[in-house]
């Protein structure tokens, strides 16, 4: 069952610098009880995409439609979506400290929120929901704690509670804004693991959104990889790790150290773009190491790829995994030949850097 | 080419067997909570308590571990931009360890350092050319046209277009603004660079460039690096060896491949097991000792071995002494790890003990 659907979203906001196309046409959808990722870079879109939804880009020029539950968010007034942010969708950013008011206890703060959205409940009994959600998120010592002021809690802890207080209205839909990107491994494994329980026991949606794909290979069912404001590709979770089809997704997955296999490390060359001035047609070709004449020339629509009608990428390349091999090594051979060495493309930027030459000592110390 | 080329010669360069910088003992506090009426501090974060590392020409030491364990301060310690409150610290065989501030100074351009933030450690007043091209100031190298000239050729070096010598750090974007923090490390062709989370801050595109780039050169120039970071698949792709840090101490200490296979170190093993991996079988497969609560205050370290209030193993021996760090359960002398119960081969953290039964966290 669909929880969220959103169609063909464009977000921008007007700058001193020119119009800033932050999302440029999205469209995903949330299955009730099941996590969607959306993965990407700094810059890529993710979160304005989401922070919209939830009415929260103001002075942004939005377009398209969001249904949660078949009403459309976009078209809502403050006080609709206010009542609906925090109860039907809870949040969590990446910095709790910053997200929790440091003046009021952390226990106030939840207490606070169930007491907004529930006419008639009482302070105590607030407070009593209040310390079973700490004790809910592994907080210990809850009773104790939930007197506690935000600074005196770890930065695990910080995020648990922010959890806590994202879940204390039962939500049917869980937004995490790069929820462990702050935290130590040992802390995002505790903090992952407590939102993973809490879907399965209150059969909660979540949408992650996330630059790590070791956390996204971890939660997801469902991967949308953004670039530029636009989605490049979405499948579901094996799909992108083992049968991917964009050339960016590649790109990304080929950055990362794979555990044991120490080869040289293939990055996507250049810098990613200006979204004032986004490039024309597919936003990837300046940095695609496949890009062709129609790549400049068209957009590529989003289409399904290798035969499954769940995965679909936005790209030109053959559809079929076969083709998309050979085309992929027939540009591949053609570029190399065409530019001469052509290989070290990680060392120089779309700025135009020239390639290092083994004459460039640097001959200072001397 | 969608496939990696696998490099048969291993990218890390082969260490010399020469020590280059040499500490023993390195201890570091920090007074907190004011002076008592004595003016003696009250109290004291034991941010590095007794590290003893040798690093060796030409190889790259990997340090791994949570936050606040002290990993950024050995880093500054070793490069002396902190005083050591003792130990000794030895540079090229020369003790280093008591030197004044002047007296550092023909060793500070053997030292040198890059930073996590590219933001903040730019100024963002002054021009490139004019930041890469501080060193040569500061030790009265090269100036005018010739120190313009290095500097370009830096910029080349690096990846930057030297035609962008008279820009602002703000007109580039942040993986640039990492590649002039490297150019500028690189000015004064130092013989080690203590890179302190140089890639956590940037995308992940980018981060891979900058690892290149940092291996490019220090093949090209036989740079020996201490490398700091918290993602343990980034330090495993370009270290010799690691070192894993628990609250100002050292757990372990191993060659790189040995360290991931086999971790001696319940500590060791719990973060690497707690590391996401970008392959969902993976995933699934492995199991991920949780590590419950957080690492106690370094104001009052635990008794004995620091991890025990958190170790899934410990015994009450563990509270009682303080292990050495030395090669346990037969490994070679490369391999050392301070604990009294270490690891076997095939040994698995128990996954359901005490670690998932919730040990108290600290009370703060």
């Amino acid at each position: 069952m669909e929880l969220l659907e959103v169609r063909d979203l464009h977000v921008s906001f007007p700058t001193p610098d020119g119009l800033v196309q932050a999302v440029r046409g999205v469209d995903f959808t949330v299955r009730a009880g099941t996590t969607l990722s959306i993965v990407g870079e700094s810059g890529s879109g993710k979160s304005v995409a989401t922070q919209t939804i939830t009415g929260l880009t103001r002075g942004a020029r939005v377009t398209g439609e969001a249904r949660f539950d078949g009403d459309d968010l976009l078209k809502m007034d403050g006080e609709a979506l206010r009542r609906i942010r925090g109860k039907q969708i809870g949040m969590i950013f990446q910095d709790p400290l910053s997200s929790l008011h440091p003046y009021y206890t952390v226990g106030w703060q939840i207490a606070e929120l169930i007491r907004e959205h529930e006419n008639g409940t009482s302070k105590a009994q607030a407070r009593a929901r209040a310390v079973d959600l700490l004790k809910l998120v592994g907080i210990p010592y809850a009773e104790r704690r939930v007197d506690d002021y935000p600074h005196q809690f770890s930065g695990g802890m910080r995020q648990r509670a922010m959890i806590a207080m994202a879940m204390a209205m039962n939500p049917r839909l869980l937004i995490a804004d790069e929820p462990t990107t702050a935290l130590d491994v040992t802390v995002q494994a505790q903090v992952l693991r407590v939102m993973r329980r809490l879907q399965v026991e209150f059969g909660t949606a979540i949408i992650l959104i996330t630059h790590d794909l070791g956390v996204v290979a971890d939660l997801s069912d469902d991967v949308v990889v953004m670039y530029a404001g636009r989605p490049m590709e979405k499948a579901d979770r094996r799909e992108i790790f083992y049968s991917r089809h964009h050339p960016y997704t590649e790109g990304l997955l080929q950055s990362i150290p794979v555990p044991g296999h120490r080869v040289r490390l293939t990055p996507i060359s250049g810098q990613p773009p200006s979204l004032v001035t986004p490039p024309p047609a597919c936003p990837f070709h300046p940095r695609c190491p496949y890009a062709f004449d129609r790549c400049h020339q068209e957009t590529p629509p989003l289409r399904p790829v290798n035969m499954s009608p769940t995965h679909l990428s936005a790209c030109w390349l053959p559809l079929d995994p076969d083709g998309r091999v050979q085309a992929r090594d027939e540009l591949h051979r053609r570029r190399s030949g065409s530019t001469g060495e052509g290989a070290r493309t990680d060392a120089t930027s779309v700025t135009a850097a020239p390639s290092r030459t083994a004459t460039s000592q640097p001959s200072a110390g001397a | 080419m969608s496939a990696r080329i696998p490099i048969t010669t291993d990218s890390r360069r082969e260490p010399s067997g020469e020590v280059l910088l040499r500490a023993r003992d390195v201890v570091k506090h920090f007074p907190v909570g004011g002076r008592s009426l004595r003016g003696m501090p009250r109290d004291m974060v034991h941010a590095v308590d007794g590290v003893s590392l040798d690093i060796y020409r030409g190889e790259t030491v990997g340090v791994v571990g949570e936050t606040g364990c002290g990993k950024s301060t050995l880093a500054r310690c070793l490069t002396r931009l902190y005083d050591l409150t003792s130990g000794t610290l030895e540079f090229e065989g020369q003790d280093i360890s008591t030197l004044s501030r002047r007296e550092m100074r023909p060793f500070r351009r053997h030292m040198q350092m890059i930073f996590q933030d590219p933001y903040g450690s730019l100024n963002p007043r002054r021009r490139v050319g004019s930041i890469i091209g501080e060193p040569f100031a500061v030790h009265g190298l090269a100036d005018g046209a010739d120190r313009k000239r290095r500097v370009q050729q830096l910029m080349e070096l690096v990846g930057l277009n030297p035609e962008h010598y008279n820009r602002f750090p703000a007109e580039f974007s942040g993986g640039q603004r990492q590649r002039i923090g490297v150019a500028r490390a690189l000015a004064l062709r130092p013989k080690l660079i203590v890179c302190d989370e140089p890639v956590s801050a940037l995308d992940v595109s980018i981060q891979a460039q900058i690892i290149n780039l940092l291996s490019d050169l220090q093949a090209e120039f036989n740079l020996t690096y201490l490398f700091i970071a918290h993602d343990l698949s980034v330090v495993q792709q370009v270290s010799n060896r690691v070192m894993v840090m628990y609250l100002g101490s050292v757990v372990e200490v191993a060659p790189a491949d040995p360290l991931y296979a086999t971790p001696r170190h319940p500590y060791s093993a719990a973060l690497l097991s707690a590391a996401p991996v970008a392959d969902p079988d993976l995933a699934e497969s492995r199991e991920r000792v949780v590590l419950m609560g957080d690492p106690p205050s370094p104001v009052h370290p635990p008794s004995g071995c620091r991890f025990h209030p958190r170790c899934p193993k410990a015994l009450p021996d563990c509270s009682e002494m303080d292990p050495v760090l030395e090669p346990r359960l037969g490994d070679g002398p490369e391999h050392l790890a301070a604990c009294h119960h270490p690891l076997a081969d095939d040994e698995r953290l128990p996954v359901g003990g005490a670690v998932e039964a919730g040990i108290p966290e600290e009370e703060s």
